[in-house]
């Protein structure tokens, strides 16, 4: 696939990378069709974020359409539109039942959350 | 105005966490002569029964304890446990169920000339709020190498204090969402470099 890559502080590149496979059952596949740039795409570009590497894929906040559902998805179906934000949530707490998922209790790991 | 008195209510806090000595040194440390003591609470979003029962079997507990290698269950009481410590090391020891009550407590103890003398206990109790379960842990331990072995744990990450912390982050992640959360880079599409 073709994706926009950071190289470097100020350098990003569209470039061919290998194409995304489901790796935990809950995943999926969305072909992009457009995507946001976020001001947080501003500190990766400014080379303020510590972890990025050379080769990394941009772009957070997106649409498109669903390609491949992994089998322990039972929400998404292949052909559906969707909007994807920046949220990492985990679906089963006591927020993410109340649907305040950017309150999730398990987004990060548990060595992270001591900080 | 009067301030309103709330009648007293069982807290969710291990005693131990209490900055009243008095209160501090009742319960699992009282009649322990331990060094350092660790108590710590988190809530899950699951029954306490079902979360007494994963516990309950000592196998499960290095699915999420990072610093325990292996449990062997001995019998229904009794269990060999295998611990990384710093430095690359490991101990190991014996330890056996004081108490146990199904849904709510259990309570295990290093046997007598164990390589670090130790003892924990896990307390279930349903949350007021309706999040689920109060899962409180109070771990006591005698450190290798007294007060130096300690210091020289925390700063590898394993001090204990530090490892209850996380260990009981990553029990809720697994009991909750069937997973635990890290940060590595999934290899959804490996590099060529």
């Amino acid at each position: 696939m073709r994706a926009l890559t950071w190289q470097g502080k100020h350098d990003v590149r569209v470039e061919t990378v290998p194409d995304p496979q489901i790796v935990n059952p809950r995943d999926a596949i969305i072909r992009i069709t457009s995507t946001a740039i976020c001001g947080s795409d501003l500190h990766l570009y400014d080379h303020v974020i510590p972890r990025m590497k050379s080769g990394d894929v941009l772009g957070h906040e997106f649409m498109g359409e669903v390609v491949e559902v992994g089998s322990g998805n039972s929400k998404l179906k292949v052909g559906q539109r969707v909007v994807v934000p920046f949220v990492i949530a985990c679906g089963d707490c006591f927020f993410c039942q109340k649907q305040l998922y950017s309150c999730c209790d398990n987004s990060n790991p548990a060595e992270k959350q001591d900080v | 105005m009067a301030r309103e008195t709330t009648p007293h209510a069982r807290g969710d806090a291990p005693p131990a966490t209490a900055k009243d000595p008095a209160v501090a040194s009742t319960g699992l440390a009282a009649d322990r002569d331990e060094d350092a003591l660790v108590a710590k609470t988190v809530t899950i979003n699951r029954p306490r029964q079902t979360l007494y029962a994963f516990w309950r079997d000592f196998r499960n507990l290095p699915l999420f304890m990072e610093n325990i290698e292996s449990v062997t269950v001995m019998d229904g009481h009794r269990s060999h446990w295998k611990v990384k410590a710093p430095a690359n090391t490991s101990v190991e020891w014996d330890s056996v169920i004081v108490e146990d009550i199904p849904g709510e407590v259990i309570e295990w103890r290093s046997v007598e000339k164990a390589s670090v003398n130790n003892s924990g206990r896990i307390e279930f109790q349903d949350s007021t709020n309706g999040r689920g379960t109060w899962v409180s842990a109070v771990i006591a331990y005698d450190p290798p190498a007294g007060k130096v072995g300690q210091v020289i744990a925390k700063m590898f990450g394993r001090e204990p204090k530090v490892q209850a912390r996380r260990d009981l982050r990553r029990f809720k992640q697994l009991m909750e969402t069937g997973e635990i959360a890290n940060s590595d880079p999934p290899n959804a599409a490996p590099r060529g470099d």
